[in-house]
Formats: structure tokens, sequence, C-alpha cells
């Protein structure tokens, strides 16, 4: 494996290419859950950034990067530093990175993106993950656990083989509510439902989430309700992952009340949920709001 | 010297066979008067304006940085979805989002030139005045000086009205290009940026060269579409998009085949090809470099490779260097002598 070493890294330039080794695959649930050996990735990343993987090897025809959020970083594992992502199988690229078998190589870029921004003072925080998209949670937990706050976490699903994370969930959170569409685990509804009911209980500050934009929407409206900041990621789908292609973009505003197009893979992924022009996402699609910079005038771009 | 075809996709020593094969052969290129150390680049719109790809390789290290088509205002692009990923390639509809002009030569030339990269900037318009505009804002630039030339994009397939690429209609071609030369210094190159859509690409590389470009940069993307067959409706918001990646790579040798053989029969003047399209490794590049392209950019790649632009170039020198080339500028139309007769 003198392969597996970091490659194209430029001192203080924030992110690795490398080669990593699948060390370990397992199911959970209706995910697989990987672990790579990525030298370089795990000093370098924070909760909320996320790894872009190249799939089907050097003459693939499947061309573009598949992105995602970091599930846990170990920077000295016994084969070298680690990272571990979770992957729903839902197309070609997806499957065959969950075809992945021990051993095998893939080309990883990380970590890329911003971080979840922490509180400087020890608040309470709610975290609040859709599906597998609770995965960058747990170690926000535990970084947040660190500073003094106390986490809890809502885990909400269709069902309870689409829920990720709930053991783990209870090791690093203060407490942990789960809810399915089905009822099969937990309350029958929504994490919108129970989020109200948890952020007042709690007194949160901060509601962090990760997971559909349908979900990052409510727990949005639900977290400025309540009084509290949210920071969401958002899942929006990228070709490169590192800024280049410009297809990942999205509305939002700025600190002087400004609406862009920015690229959720380097000025996000996670934003300020009140930030996110919510009213241009409406049926699979995202229109540019007509106040945007720079938005197209009669006849369109 | 060997003639083994080794490849250096998955070099034995990569280490090795690369350093030596860059110093053994002279890469340099000699690009509408201007000398560049390599003929490798990134192409406009796959690559930002330079601070994203700095992270993993030394921009200077390309023959030229060529960067996103900017136009006269900040311009926001299309909505969302804007990609479809397709056999060997993708399909994209961005609408030229950029920054406008003004903020591009302030915030991202300036990067540029701090950063030592020869800069290829890349035009585009809605109307030929508007490309004049630009031209004119660039030339009074603080950071004009990093400039080696200008690509005029007159082939955009994601502009709201598809009749009106430039390139499609020799005369509105000439114009643009007329235009754009008038704002520029005589030794800034201006390259003419065609798209293969067209029934004789010929014919509008002639009309560009006799209005003043000094080269020609062959292929924009293919107009394309995909429809989402779950939604049956398609599946990306501008409808319609250009079609990048390996999968177009033989339209591109065939449009600088062409055009250099139009050269070699005196048809057009002979004027510096710049190939793009579908390149991934060195033995793409050499197909364009054979069929008479003098450098070469490397687009759709570098979303699966960040640091494709370099590593092509890598392989291109130790392909050349395998095969006993001492220059690559004896390749440059190599294929045109070996036509089976």
């Amino acid at each position: 494996m003198s392969e597996a070493t970091t490659r194209h890294t430029r001192p203080g330039g924030g992110v690795v290419q490398v080669t990593g080794e699948l060390i370990a695959t397992r199911r959970a649930g209706a995910y697989h859950h990987l672990t790579f050996v990525a030298p370089g990735i795990a000093e370098l990343a924070r909760p909320g950034q996320f790894v872009a993987l190249a799939v089907g090897g050097p003459t693939s025809a499947n061309l573009l990067r598949r992105c995602f959020s970091i599930h846990k970083v170990s920077p000295s594992g016994t084969y070298g530093g680690t990272v571990d992502v979770v992957v729903a199988a839902h197309g070609p690229g997806t499957q065959w990175i969950s075809e992945l078998r021990a051993h095998d190589e893939v080309d990883i870029v990380g970590p890329l993106g911003r971080a979840f921004p922490l509180p400087k003072e020890p608040v309470p925080c709610v975290l609040v993950g859709g599906g597998y998209g609770s995965a960058p949670l747990f170690w926000l937990a535990e970084a947040l656990r660190a500073r003094g706050c106390h986490v809890e976490v809502v885990l909400g699903a269709a069902t309870e083989s689409r829920l990720f994370g709930v053991v783990e969930a209870r090791r690093y959170a203060d407490g942990v509510t789960v809810t399915t569409d089905d009822g099969s685990m937990g309350t029958k509804g929504w994490v919108s439902d129970v989020l109200p009911d948890v952020i007042r209980r709690t007194g949160a500050a901060v509601v962090y989430g990760c997971g559909p934009m349908a979900m990052l929407r409510s727990i949005t409206d639900v977290a400025t309700a309540e009084g509290a900041v949210a920071q969401v990621a958002v899942e929006e789908s990228m070709a490169c992952g590192v800024g280049v292609c410009m297809t990942c973009v999205m509305p939002v505003v700025d600190a002087s009340g400004v609406t862009k197009m920015v690229r959720s893979c380097v000025e996000g992924p996670v934003f300020r949920g009140d930030r996110v022009r919510w009213d241009a996402f409406s049926d699979g699609l995202c229109r540019v709001p007509d106040d945007a910079v720079g938005a197209p005038r009669a006849g369109g771009h | 010297m060997t003639t083994t075809t080794t490849t250096t996709t998955v070099p034995a020593t990569p280490a090795m066979s690369a350093a030596s094969a860059v110093s053994a052969v002279d890469m340099s290129v000699d690009l509408a008067g201007r000398h560049l150390p390599s003929p490798m680049m990134t192409a406009s719109g796959c690559a930002a304006n330079g601070r994203e790809l700095g992270r993993f390789f030394d921009v200077a290290e390309l023959g030229a940085f060529v960067t996103k088509s900017v136009m006269a205002d900040p311009r926001s692009g299309r909505g969302t979805p804007r990609m479809a990923e397709t056999p060997s390639g993708m399909l994209n509809s961005i609408g030229l989002q950029g920054p406008g002009i003004t903020s591009f030569v302030e915030n991202d030339l300036a990067w540029l030139k701090q950063a030592g990269a020869r800069t290829l900037v890349s035009i585009a318009g809605n109307t030929s005045g508007e490309f004049a505009d630009v031209a004119a804002t660039l030339r009074a630039s603080d950071a004009f000086d990093a400039v080696v030339g200008v690509e005029v994009n007159i082939s955009c397939p994601n502009v709201a009205n598809r009749g009106l690429v430039f390139a499609c209609d020799p005369l509105a071609s000439a114009k643009v290009i007329a235009l754009v030369r008038e704002q520029l210094p005589r030794d800034v190159p201006i390259f003419a940026k065609l798209t293969p859509d067209v029934t004789d690409i010929v014919s509008v590389a002639q009309s560009c060269v006799k209005a003043g470009a000094d080269g020609l940069t062959m292929i924009n993307t293919l107009l394309g579409m995909v429809i989402d067959t779950d939604l049956l409706r398609p599946q990306v918001a501008g409808v319609t998009g250009g079609l990048s990646g390996p999968a177009v790579r033989p339209v591109a040798v065939r449009a600088v085949w062409q055009t250099r053989a139009a050269m070699l029969e005196g048809r057009l003047p002979f004027v510096p090809i710049i190939g793009v399209g579908g390149v991934r490794t060195g033995r793409d590049a050499l197909e364009l470099v054979a069929a008479g392209a003098s450098a070469v950019q490397v687009g759709t790649a570098t979303f699966n490779d960040p640091s494709a632009p370099v590593r092509v170039g890598r392989e291109l020198a130790g392909l050349l260097h395998d095969k006993g080339f001492e220059r690559l500028a004896d390749v440059v139309g190599i294929a045109h002598e070996r036509v089976a007769r």
C-alpha cells in the first residue's frame, strides 16, 4: 500500500487528495457505513465538513465525485488516520461505493466545506438529523459537550431501517428523541412535531440540522419561532465538491442583506438557516430569486 | 530511444518517470507570439478563477490558467438542478454565472497575477458591444500584465436564445472578434472559442481569423438534453445544457483535425489551435496535439481529479519521451502526415 499516500497537497491548502483504502464496511439499517484509511484528512477535518469520492476507478464512465459528510475521523488509527462515511445506495455511484470490499482503493478529496460553527458559551444545543443526514452529528455532539454544552439529539426517518445512529446518539448526547413517519420506532410523525418541545425543555440556543432540504426548512422555521439559531448542513448535488463546477449553488442572504447564488461546497454546506432563501425551493427545483444579485431579466439566462 | 507505448496513467515509478520525462522533452509553446513553458491549460468554466485549484497545485505550473467566462455585469446564472451525469460526461446548464468584469479584475485577476499565473481570460457578452466593453475594462486593469491572451467565448450554449450563439454564424462571429480585437493591444493574442454544433466549423474559423483572431480554441460543449425518467421532465432547470467530458473527445479531435487540414490545404492561415474537449489523460491530450492542437485544455476531468490539468501535462511529456520525441512542437498535427493513402 505504498500508493496510499497523500498527493497533491499544498501547504496551507487545508485539503488533501489521497488514495484511501477501505478497511471496514458494514450495513447500518438501509445504509452502508465505511471506514477508509485516508492519511491527512482526519488531522484537518471538523464536524460538518465533507469528503468527495471518485467512483468506478480510473477509467470510470461516472466522472462526477460523490460527496458525503464526514461521520467521524480518527487521526491515529493502527493504519494511519481514518475517515468514516455513511452511504445510501441510490444511484450507480453510491451503489459502486456500497459494494466496495476491504482493501479496495478510492480517491478521496477532503476535508471540504465549512464546518458547523461552535458556540463560544456552553449553551444548550439540539442536533436534528433526517435519515442518514444524522451522520455528522455525533462528533459534533462530542465537540459541543467538550465545551460544556448540554446536547440533545432528535433523529427522524420514514421508517426504523432508515434511521441512522440511534445507539451512538444515546452514547454521545444527554437526551435522544426519535420520530418515524410510520411509527415503527419512537414518536409517529416528523422531527418538526417534537422539536418545539425539545427546544423549550432544554432552553436550546442553537439547533443544528442535517438532512433533506424540506426538513432543514422546517427546522429553521421551528428554531426561529422558538428564538434559537438554526445552523443547517445542506444536501445539494455537486459535481466536483471543490468549488469549480458551479452546479451546487443556492440563494443565500449575506450579512448585508443581499441575496447571492453561492456554492454550497465552499460557502456551505453549513449555513445559518435564516439566511437561506427557502422560498426559492419547490418541486425539486431551485429558482433564482428576482432580487438576487445578477438575477435574470426578461428572457432569462 | 524506445518506442514502447508505456502508459503513464498508473506509472510503476511515478516520481522518476514524470520528472525525467518533463526535463527531457521541450514542452514549450509559442502561442501567437506568447511563449508558454507548457501546453497545459485549464478550460474555461471548469476551474473557477484560480484560488480553488490553487489548493491542489501551483497554478503557475500551467502554460496558462483559463478563467471562467466573464461578462460586463454580475450574473446569477440559472436555477438548479444545473447538471446531469451522462455516460463518460455530463450536461451542464450554469448560465454564465459570474462576478462581472470589474469585480473580476480587482479580485480574481489580481489573485492570479500575485500567484504568478499566466492568464488566458475568457470573456462573453450578450451583444458584440458587450464583448468589446469587457475587453476594454480588462485592458485598463492593473493586473492586465498577467494576461497572455483573451479567449472570446462566442459559443456558450447556455444562453437564453440558443439561436443567438454567435459561433453558429460566421458574420456574427466576425463582428465580435473584430470589436474585441480593436480593444486590445496587438501583442495580446485573442482566441475565438468555437462550437462543433455547426455544419462547417472551418467556415466559422475562417471568418474569425479574417476578423483578427490570432488563434482558435475548439471545442465548446455540444448542446444536449437529459430527461428525468422518474419525473418525466427535463433534468436540468435550464432544459438544455452543454455536453462535455470524454464522451465528446472524438468530436473535438475531429474539429481540430478539420481545421488543421484546412490550414494545410491553404484554405485558412496557419494560426495556433488550442484543443479542448474530453481530455482526461496524457494520451487524450496527445490525440488533440497529433490532430493539430498546439496547446491543450483540461475541463470536465478536473471535476473528477482536481489536479488533472497538471497531471495530464506530466503524462503527455512522459508519452512524448517514451516515443522518442524531443519537442512537443514536432508532434503538432503529425497525424496529418501519417494518413494511409
